[in-house]
């Protein structure tokens, strides 16, 4: 029995796939997210899907109990031990306000000023100890942090990233006074230069290492309880999963690991359908996610901000995320401009059609009137209204003050919504270098394959591609995913001073530290792999690019031809009298896992002619018109089958556009392939 | 001709939709200009505090028509000046304009602000004919002249302040022209890394050029131009009717710079405002004449600072020239805030802007309240240290920049270590200056007590000691708020000031005129402290909720003793409030207020 169950936990839903990865036969759940508890929403899902725990050999989970945690400070009580001089560098932040213009907006601390104690003791930036560590001191400041309630300590001190020996000794002394282990070394996390973010990195992270511990500790419980006895892996920000048991060691690395679900299946499941280059598009009711894949790798970033002055740098997936989702609001500004979000009438009240009291158009609503959504089909709808309720609605709020007829107004409230994400694309594409015309766009989400045909229109991208199951993805990228750990350190120094025996040899530590930590993780993988990368600038710069290398034993020549090659690419600068410098060496560990088959989800009940899948013809808005246009069911399209649109493509939670002259094709795994 | 009046756009003709996804599209040239510059940028004062800015401007009257929203506050449309002062250079010497031309000027009399700030600007032509142009300021780190950096405290001319460009092509057809080059690099200290800026500041244009060139391919040069008149209509009425909101009336505020560096007295700005129907009239006709040392402001930046200061009390309005429309500014002649040539001007940009935003703000609080604030910290806080590494064999300049408190406000407390009102920089990290200069910080902490006290208080100020590990260094600096914290509103007591002390050979020395010196001599061993001012306070102090001050008191923020003589607030030796103690304190400060009120 070769069973594994992927269980991603969303806003509103918790998704589960359960896979035979022998027989390829799958099973699929859906439930409402539990959000106190998601554990019950979890052990639900599993239900649901008939799962027997005892003969699954893994459940791969990926949980929002840490974004959670952070979004809305429902944090343990943190204490820091910090450099004599230094208490306050989690508070002062670097100099920034909330936003460019306007000088309000607050900003609190994750460690209150009570809770920050600082120590004698001090490194230089080259390692060598200017005063001595006050050993004294640390015990007495962890003690007294115990007396004022402090839960998790985090010990930050300056230039760690260069020589932790202070931090590694603090840590022991404290360790030896901290029953619940919670203890963090800003190194440990990240060691890289950059007080106050590697500060802040290890402070969420001791400020959410007991609450996941908890809350994996409770499902763990749960789980054994039902017979399970295999190995329960947790996704994480990187796009990999770790072990349940050490998961909340590096809790921070699972804060940002929501949207990484879902990237990890566009890359997998597009790289099996022949298209290793794809922008993922995940649309749902109040966001829109999207992220580059290059190569079938999804593009890693160390310098995201969770929210305002919340640097988390650890390498996560590179996703850039806009409020632009279904529930988003249409509405004119002062200047009597149509505006689509960023605010969102949410699940309450909603979309107008929704029934629940939501009086302001969204895009959803829009969607609705233009005939591309059904409105005796929507998901979530208590007490559906009639489409003519949404008609008005459009016509008072925005269609008269733009002289425009509701269903005018409905298609300028999608343009401008695509405009949004199409912007948000181009962010992640021709800002870094890339055109996104060499890509195809992977649709998933709510709402992603509504927009996507409109959206790679609007980006002149060839090529769309519908997953099998667009509302699964995430749970799809949690089997899909491999083991992974990065590590990153700080070098800092020129080019031409490195030898390739010192690349060489700290390549050589990450991968024996990475190897090492799978080992311990007992996680069944079937081989292991390193990407390793470098972080270079010229001389005197301040911001890095990252180089990927083509192996571990590259020395500074060869360096120094990648950089200057992605210099040229995403600057068109070409710099040869200034000296380029190596800041840091990355390595992902990576531990594959077996490969997933996917056949399995395009499973329905093929009809034996296109016709046979058409349920229903309706009068959809195309560019300034109603065409009529034939809607099929997912489930029920022949294989290998092939059409031209106009086209309504329905099922059970995600509804595709195809618009008139595109062409699509249903490839073996069940992906729509929409060429525009 | 102007595109608002053509026709077609009288008419309405351009659908509301198109406009939008333009609008759109133009701010997306210019925010990826902001972003490819200051990621290939090395000066870490456009890298880091990302002091640099890009935009699009009109073809013919050289207005904004968009700017990157990633650039910093300070060139609200100040590069319009500047590009207006090409048009007409361009025009009066019958200039040829070739595609893959960049100008380049820093002029501050024609349109500029400091002399560091670089302006490139570069005609942008589509199928061979000019349609605007784009153009971006980036702040080099030196441009020779008397001090490194070119914070001048005491120039009395520009030409001590460093080298002066006036518009000359750097780029002829998209080629460098290196004798150009070779003169400025001979001008300027760390020539070396300017290569690098330039081609930065000249790659992110080249960007900008490639996608508005995308942009009109897609939409038709015809549609983008009535667009562009479109959005500045609009931008006018919409800034027009924020402005309506405002009840009519006459509302002073005023603001000192310490002193010029020079002469030490104190630079008063008069500001009134004048809001009568949709219009704001900006008159500083009483402010002090023109000084001898460089915080003279030229008019450019005096304008923008008035911009910027509109644009933080209504930020929502979008920013191309039509905002501008309905805000009339007295040209203030005679004053130091219009300094003609040669008066030294390296103090404009980063402090006099900051006060006259402040004076402007002590205005319009007088009228509208719920949407202001009290006195930010509003200094940049320049403090540059340019010395020898024997250890390294090197020179170096080392900049530091830091933030201060923001003022209360009805929507809270100040922000603790904002930045400067003109900025949007990070500060650069203890950890990085450590590894490039012979330094170690002994401090980096909030300055306990500097936030003004008010219902709302201000925000903290930061305290910071740089020791000398090795060799020998002269520092300078350029702060202001030494002699006079932020002030408050509505009754709020004004920030702490701005304090610099620097200890050479064990005996303090602090600087005559407070936040500004130069050239100071300091030595291995040498620590230099300095704090930054705390915002200002918002409302009568005695009406703070006794358990917020309490609580402040826990955190240190003030002592025990602060709380009783600046909130009325009596705590115990445990911090627990005694609240009858409290009371007592609070009526007889009340009933002496209003005794005061009658006298």
């Amino acid at each position: 029995m070769n069973k594994i169950a992927g269980v991603d936990v969303g806003g509103t839903f918790t998704d589960l796939v359960l896979i035979d990865e022998d027989s390829g036969a799958l099973d699929l759940a859906k439930v409402l997210t539990t959000p106190d508890n998601q554990a019950f929403g979890v052990l639900a899902a599993l239900e649901a899907a008939g799962a027997a725990l005892g003969e699954l050999a893994a459940i791969v989970h990926g949980t929002t109990t840490t974004t959670n945690a952070m979004l809305e400070r429902r944090i343990a009580r943190v204490g820091l031990i910090t450099t004599r001089g230094f208490r306050d560098v989690l508070e002062l932040g670097r100099r920034t306000r909330p936003r460019p213009y306007g000088l309000l907006g607050s900003f609190a601390p994750l460690v209150e000023r009570e809770l920050r104690i600082e120590v004698d003791e001090r490194m230089d930036a080259e390692g060598r100890v200017v005063r001595p560590l006050d050993e004294a001191a640390v015990a007495r400041a962890a003690d007294r942090l115990a007396a004022l309630g402090a839960e998790s300590v985090v010990i930050h001190f300056l230039h760690s990233y260069v020589n932790p020996a202070h931090e590694l000794r603090a840590a022991e002394i404290v360790r030896g006074r901290w029953p619940s282990g919670y203890v963090t070394a800003g190194h440990a996390i990240i060691s890289e230069y950059r007080e106050y973010e590697r500060g802040v990195t290890a402070a969420v992270n001791a400020a959410v290492r007991p609450v996941l511990q908890r809350y994996l500790d409770r499902l763990r419980g749960e789980l054994a309880a039902r017979g399970f006895r295999r190995e329960l892996l947790v996704m994480q920000g990187n796009g990999g999963t770790v072990a349940a048991s050490i998961a909340a060691e590096t809790a921070v690395n699972t804060v940002m690991s929501g949207p990484a679900s879902g990237v990890i299946a566009a890359a997998y499941t597009a790289a099996q359908a022949g298209f290793p280059n794809v922008v993922s598009y995940d649309m749902g009711g109040t966001s829109t996610d999207v992220a580059l894949i290059q190569n079938g790798l999804p593009q890693v970033s160390s310098e995201l901000e969770l929210e305002y002055a919340m640097p988390i740098h650890v390498p996560m997936v590179d996703v850039h995320t806009i409020g632009a989702g279904g529930g988003s609001v249409a509405h004119l500004n002062e200047a009597g401009l149509l505006q689509v979000g960023p605010q969102s009438a949410g699940a309450a009240p909603g979309p107008i059609c929704y029934g629940r009291g939501g009086a302001r158009v969204t895009i959803t609503d829009a969607n609705l009137l233009l005939g591309r959504l059904d409105p005796r089909r929507l998901l979530a709808v208590d007490r559906p209204v009639a489409l003519d309720a949404v008609r008005e609605a459009v016509d008072r709020e925005l269609g008269r003050p733009l002289g425009l007829a509701p269903e005018q107004a409905a298609a300028a409230v999608l343009r401008v919504a695509n405009d949004n994400m199409a912007g948000a694309i181009r962010m992640v594409s021709l800002a870094r270098g890339h055109d996104p015309r060499d890509f195809a766009l992977f649709a998933f989400g709510g709402a992603g394959p509504l927009h996507a045909v409109a959206l790679a229109r609007e980006l002149g991208i060839p090529r769309v591609l519908i997953p099998a199951r667009p509302g699964l993805t995430n749970a799809l990228g949690c089997v899909a995913a491999d083991v992974r750990h990065d590590f990153v350190r700080t070098i800092n120094r020129p080019l031409p001073a490195v030898s390739a025996d010192v690349v060489r040899g700290i390549f050589a530590a990450q991968i024996a530290e990475g190897r090492a930590m799978i080992e311990r993780e007992r996680a069944r993988v079937e081989g292991i792999e390193c990407i390793h990368r470098a972080d270079m600038q010229f001389q005197g710069q301040s911001h890095i690019l990252t180089v990927r290398l083509p192996g571990a034993g590259v020395g500074p020549a060869e360096l120094h031809r990648l950089f200057e090659e992605a210099y040229w690419q995403r600057f068109g600068v070409e710099l040869n009298e200034i000296r380029p410098v190596l800041v840091g060496l990355h390595t992902a560990v990576i531990g594959k896992r077996p490969a997933v088959p996917l056949t399995a989800l395009a499973a329905g009940t093929p009809g034996a002619a296109l016709a046979d899948a058409e349920i229903d013809r309706r009068a959809v808005w195309f560019d300034g018109e109603r065409v009529a246009t034939p809607v099929y069911r997912r489930e029920r399209l022949p294989r290998g089958v092939a059409f031209a649109g106009p086209a309504i493509v329905e099922q059970l939670d995600a509804t595709a556009v195809i618009e008139p002259g595109n062409r699509v094709e249903m490839d073996v795994l069940g992906n729509l392939v929409v060429t525009l | 001709m102007d595109p608002q009046d053509l026709p077609g756009v009288r008419a309405g003709v351009i659908d509301p939709i198109t406009l939008v996804v333009i609008q759109n599209g133009l701010q997306q040239v210019c925010n990826e200009m902001d972003l490819a510059f200051a990621r290939a940028a090395f000066s870490p004062v456009i890298s880091e505090a990302l002091d640099r800015s890009d935009g699009i401007y009109h073809r013919d009257t050289g207005e904004l028509v968009a700017q990157g929203e990633l650039g910093l506050p300070v060139f609200v449309g100040t590069m319009q000046f500047s590009t207006q002062a090409v048009i007409e250079r361009v025009r009066a010497q019958g200039t040829p304009l070739e595609e893959g031309d960049l100008f380049v000027v820093n002029d501050p009399y024609l349109g500029g602000t400091h002399l560091m700030d670089v302006r490139f600007v570069k005609p942008f032509f589509h199928q061979g004919r000019l349609f605007a142009w784009l153009a971006n300021t980036g702040h080099w780190p030196d441009i020779g002249g008397v001090v490194p950096g070119g914070f001048s405290a005491n120039a009395t001319e520009v030409e001590q302040e460093g080298l002066r460009l006036p518009p000359v092509k750097l780029y002829k057809r998209g080629v460098l022209d290196q004798e150009i080059l070779a003169i400025i690099l001979s001008n300027i200290r760390i020539a070396d890394q300017r290569i690098g800026d330039i081609k930065a500041q000249a790659a992110a244009l080249a960007i900008g050029e490639k996608r508005l060139a995308a942009l009109i391919d897609r939409y038709g040069a015809d549609t983008v131009e009535q667009a562009i008149g479109e959005l500045k209509a609009r931008a006018a009425r919409q800034m027009r009717a924020t402005i309506a909101a405002i009840p009519d009336g006459t509302y002073e505020g005023e603001a000192f710079v310490d002193s010029d560096g020079v002469v030490d007295a104190p630079l008063r700005i008069a500001m009134r405002i004048d809001k009568r129907g949709e219009t704001l009239t900006f008159d500083m006709s009483g402010s002090s004449p023109p000084c001898r040392g460089p915080m003279n402001s030229v008019i450019a930046t005096t304008k923008s600072s008035i911009y910027l200061a509109v644009k933080h009390v209504f930020p929502d309005v979008p920013i191309n020239a039509g905002t501008f429309e309905p805000l009339r500014i007295v040209e203030p002649r005679g004053t130091f805030l219009y300094a003609e040539y040669p008066r030294p001007v390296s103090g404009c940009a980063a402090e006099v802007s900051q006060r006259i935003a402040e004076s402007v703000f002590a205005a319009l609080v007088k009228a509208i309240p719920d949407r202001l604030f009290a006195a930010p910290a509003g200094t940049s806080g320049n403090l540059s240290v340019g010395g020898y590494d024997p250890e390294r064999g090197r020179s170096y300049v080392m900049y530091v920049i830091s933030g201060g408190g923001y003022g209360g406000s009805l929507h809270g407390d100040g922000l603790s270590n904002g930045c400067s009102t003109i900025g949007i920089s990070k500060t650069t990290p203890i950890e990085v200056m450590e590894q490039y200069y012979p330094v170690l910080f002994e401090e980096y902490s909030l300055a306990e007590g500097s936030g003004g006290a008010g219902e709302l208080r201000g925000g903290l100020g930061v305290n910071y000691k740089i020791r000398l590990r090795r060799g020998e260094a002269r520092a300078s600096m350029v702060m202001d708020h030494g002699r006079f914290g932020p002030q408050g509103a509505v009754g709020g007591a004004a920030g702490g000031v701005n304090r610099v002390r620097i200890v050479r050979g064990g005996v303090p020395y602090v600087p005559p005129h407070l936040s500004k010196d130069q050239g100071i001599a300091i030595g291995a061993g040498d620590l230099i402290e300095v704090t930054t001012p705390g915002g200002g306070g918002f409302g009568d102090p005695y009406r703070r909720a006794p358990e917020r001050v309490a609580r402040d008191v826990a955190r240190g923020y003030y002592t025990r003793e602060e709380a009783a003589a600046r909130f009325g607030v009596v705590l115990d030796a445990e911090g627990r409030i005694d609240a009858a103690a409290t009371a007592a304190r609070r009526a007889v400060a009340h009933a002496s207020a209003r005794t005061t009120e009658k006298a």
